[in-house]
């Protein structure tokens, strides 16, 4: 029978949109008996389904509504207007407001983007492992089990240049082999699915939206290496993609396609689902491997590479979430069908969470080579505020802030480790000429020094000396020395620490020094934020020329610092004002500003 | 950890400790103190160390194992944890207002309680729904694009709904 399917996507930031409202809705049993027996749009009946993260996170709440014969995706639905949609289906004539795939500024949006390892994120329901296999899941799987030798696989991989997707980009097909040289019985592999960048979602994404992808990718990884258990380490603040992944991996237990004797050959392997505690440090591999032991998650000095000497001191190898979820498409398709994305010496596709002052933020996948510009202006549609783009914070906390003169810089790992910033795993966060640098590099190394695991001296106590420098100059009682000490600093921290948390946190303040030295410059020697963050060297002032009295900001004024007469121009007392500017956002006719 | 470990021959306290033991398995330390955490809402010192007595694991690990992660809490936790992340999004989105905002009403900072048990306030790095920067969680729900005076409107509704005596914790 042909069907017609009512689905919504109901990701985190779907439900958190409000998605769970309209999925309930068409569920409950008035919508649900006349949609389910209507034969309505020729014959067709109408099922309600579910899917994960569609991407464009900015429409959410997203329902989709399709039969054979039309596609349509409305955007920002409601209650209100899922009512809308039903009676639309049922009198056949379908609201024409709201189709976000005809606006044209969500074409923008889609149009550079080339779906990998999202293929199926936000297609598939990803609870239904029939869904996947619909989609020619575990296909690949079948492959490189009946099909290819181990070595074929891991050529394959390494022909595409897959590079691990977590950061330092390794090629992945040099790791598998490592593993498959390494001596030793038991060998382990392990998915990292720590995702502990502040501004980071792809890993969420991928395991919500399609677990099976990363599991398939984990099976063909441990046929290819013989490597006998796997273990997902996903962090605990992600509840959603647990519960759907553990599914997952028991479903394709069922179907054989894990556990023992898979696809009734002699190639066993299994998967275990580890919760993470809360620590950044532990997405580090050697930390990781200590959580899985159920110690602290402290890092031990390499070599020993976990190639050697992993879980239970047997070789293991880690990956990150969405390396493994591009395996299946490399075997199935070949590796010209990853590779044929290709910029210096990167391939395939990078997925970003592309967040912060843009007007459409949302899951992307981009080719590599694509610019920054391209990303941030085309897919993002540049800035959502009134002030023209600054820069991007790409990599998290070990990474760094690209400045907008550099936006031309294509996506690679080599182009963007010239900037001083890394790759990183996917936070794209992009901000405006109201970001004070100085300020975003003292939020990074506030994270940093607090989740410094205390092993080494220099990243433990210099982290921690860094965030104090960096609070002075933001509280306008630094001076042109804490700059060079800023930068000593640094060398030493990374020059010292033993893994990559570290070794890599001077970024943030080496590129922000980098690029916006004059920035620095005015905070320790005119005791004035460009930006107007940071406080102590702002005030905050309204023009009576501009002031209409409307009385609006006396409301909103948290401490009761605004007085004035209506329709007279109001002033601030600045004993009591914080400057939290809550004020200049509320009023209307620009009348309030930083100084 | 003083010497809680004389009081355990309580054995409400014992069939308890056995449960979660037998839900996790015996060695697996960081296992256990979820399910404590997760039932208890904190790590009761008793109950650690009866699980301590019957699996042999030395308090002194639970509690080393304990203090790094930030997932675990020696204090019970107020009705509702008001989670307030400070990802990069929200921070530049303005996170530190609805900080202050939320220190502003409830009387309290960051890690702390509210005298009544009612709230407890809890910075958090990304919950990943960067999309909706500024995000709150209060409870299992998420609050996205959030405003200093929304995030009061919520709070105050709690407190209403609280003091008329019906409420569902945490699921507002
Ligand atoms: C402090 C620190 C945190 C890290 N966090 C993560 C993480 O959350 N997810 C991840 O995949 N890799 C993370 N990494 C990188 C891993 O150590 C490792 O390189 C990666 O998981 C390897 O997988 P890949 O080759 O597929 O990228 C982190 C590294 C460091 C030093
Ligand atoms: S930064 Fe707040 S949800 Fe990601």
């Amino acid at each position: 029978m042909i069907r017609g399917v009512l689905k919504v996507g109901l990701g985190s930031c779907g439900i958190a949109a409000g998605a769970l409202e309209v999925y309930d809705y068409f569920l409950s049993d008035a919508v649900k008996k006349n949609l389910g027996n209507i034969l309505s749009f020729g014959e067709q009946r109408i099922t309600i389904g579910k899917t994960s993260c569609i991407g464009l996170c900015f429409a959410e709440p997203l329902v989709e509504f399709c039969t054979d014969d039309i596609k349509i995706l409305y955007g920002r639905v409601d209650k209100i207007f899922a009512e809308k949609i039903v009676n639309g289906i049922l009198s056949n004539t379908l609201p024409l407001e709201n189709r976000i795939l005809e606006d044209e500024e969500v074409k923008k949006y889609i149009g550079p983007q080339v779906k990998l390892a999202l293929k199926n994120c936000g297609i598939i329901d990803p609870e239904n492992i029939e869904d996947y296999i619909e989609r020619k899941g575990y296909s690949a799987l079948q492959k490189a089990v009946f099909e290819m030798s181990d070595r074929e696989v891991i050529e394959v991989i390494k022909e595409s240049g897959l590079r691990g997707r977590g950061g330092a980009g390794f090629l992945t097909g040099q790791k598998w082999e490592f593993l498959l040289q390494a001596a030793g019985e038991k060998k382990y592999l392990v998915c990292n699915a720590d995702e502990g960048d502040p501004g980071a979602f792809m890993d969420r994404a991928i395991l919500e939206g399609d677990p099976h992808s990363v599991i398939e990718g984990m099976a063909i990884a441990a046929k290819a290496t013989g490597a006998q258990l796997g273990y997902i380490y996903c962090r605990a603040e992600y509840p959603l993609a647990i519960k759907r992944t553990v599914k997952a991996i028991n479903d394709a237990r069922e179907k054989n396609f894990l556990g023992k004797n898979i696809l009734g050959t002699d190639f066993s392997f299994d998967i275990i689902l580890k919760e993470g505690a809360g620590a950044f440090v532990c997405g580090e591999e050697t930390a990781l491997i200590m959580s899985i032991h159920d110690r602290r998650g402290m890092p031990n000095l390499r070599p020993p590479f976990p190639a050697e000497k992993g879980i239970n001191d047997s070789p293991t190898n880690i990956n990150n979430v969405e390396t493994y979820a591009n395996v299946s498409g490399i075997v199935a398709n070949g590796a010209e069908s990853f590779n044929k994305y290709k910029s210096g010496n990167s391939t395939g596709t990078k997925v970003f969470a592309l967040a912060g002052k843009v007007k459409r933020v949302g899951l992307v996948e981009v080719p590599m080579g694509l610019t920054i510009r391209e990303v941030v202006q085309e897919i993002g549609g540049g800035s959502s505020t009134k002030y023209p783009l600054k820069a991007v914070q790409i990599g998290g906390p070990a990474g760094g802030c690209i400045p907008e003169k550099l936006f031309d810089t294509p996506i690679n790992y080599d182009s963007i480790n010239a900037t001083g910033a890394i790759m990183g795993s996917g936070g794209l966060i992009v901000m405006d000429t109201n970001s004070c640098m100085v300020d975003v590099a003292r939020y990074f190394l506030q994270f940093t020094q607090n989740e410094s695991c205390g092993k080494c001296t220099f990243c433990r106590i210099g982290t921690k000396r860094m965030f104090e420098i960096l609070q002075r100059i933001t509280e306008g009682k630094g001076d042109e020395n804490d700059i060079s000490l800023l930068e000593e600093l640094s060398n030493h921290v990374r020059k010292t620490s033993l893994c990559g948390l570290g070794q890599l946190a001077p970024n943030p303040v080496l590129t922000t020094l980098k690029f916006f030295k004059g920035e620095y410059m005015a905070h320790v020697k005119e005791k004035k934020c460009p930006a107007g963050v940071c406080r102590a060297l702002i005030k905050v002032l309204i023009n009576p020329e501009q002031c209409t009295g409307c009385t609006a900001c006396t409301k909103v004024c948290p401490v009761n610092a605004i007085s004035g007469e209506k329709k007279k121009p109001h002033v601030i007392d600045a004993k009591l004002c914080t400057k939290c500017g809550i004020c200049i956002q509320k009023c209307k006719f620009d009348a309030i500003y930083k100084n | 950890m003083g010497n809680c470990c004389n009081n355990a021959d309580n054995s409400a306290l014992q069939t308890e400790a056995e449960e979660i033991i037998a839900f996790t398995g015996k060695e697996k330390t960081i296992s256990i103190l979820q399910e404590v955490q997760k039932r208890k809402g904190y790590l009761p010192e008793a109950l650690l160390c009866e699980i301590a007595r019957l699996t042999g694991i030395a308090i002194s690990d639970f509690y080393g194992v304990a203090t790094f992660y930030s997932q675990f809490s020696f204090t019970p936790l107020g009705k509702y944890v008001v989670k307030l992340c400070n990802g990069t999004a929200c921070f530049v989105s303005g996170a530190d207002l609805l900080y202050e905002t939320l220190c502003d009403f409830l009387k309290i900072k960051n890690n702390e309680t509210t005298p009544d048990g009612l709230f407890t306030i809890e910075t958090v790095a990304c919950i990943g729904c960067c999309s909706l920067a500024p995000v709150v969680m209060i409870g299992d729900r998420l609050y996205g694009k959030q405003t200093p005076s929304g995030i009061r409107d919520l709070l105050q509704e709690i407190v209403t709904l609280e003091s008329a005596g019906n409420s569902d914790g945490g699921k507002v």
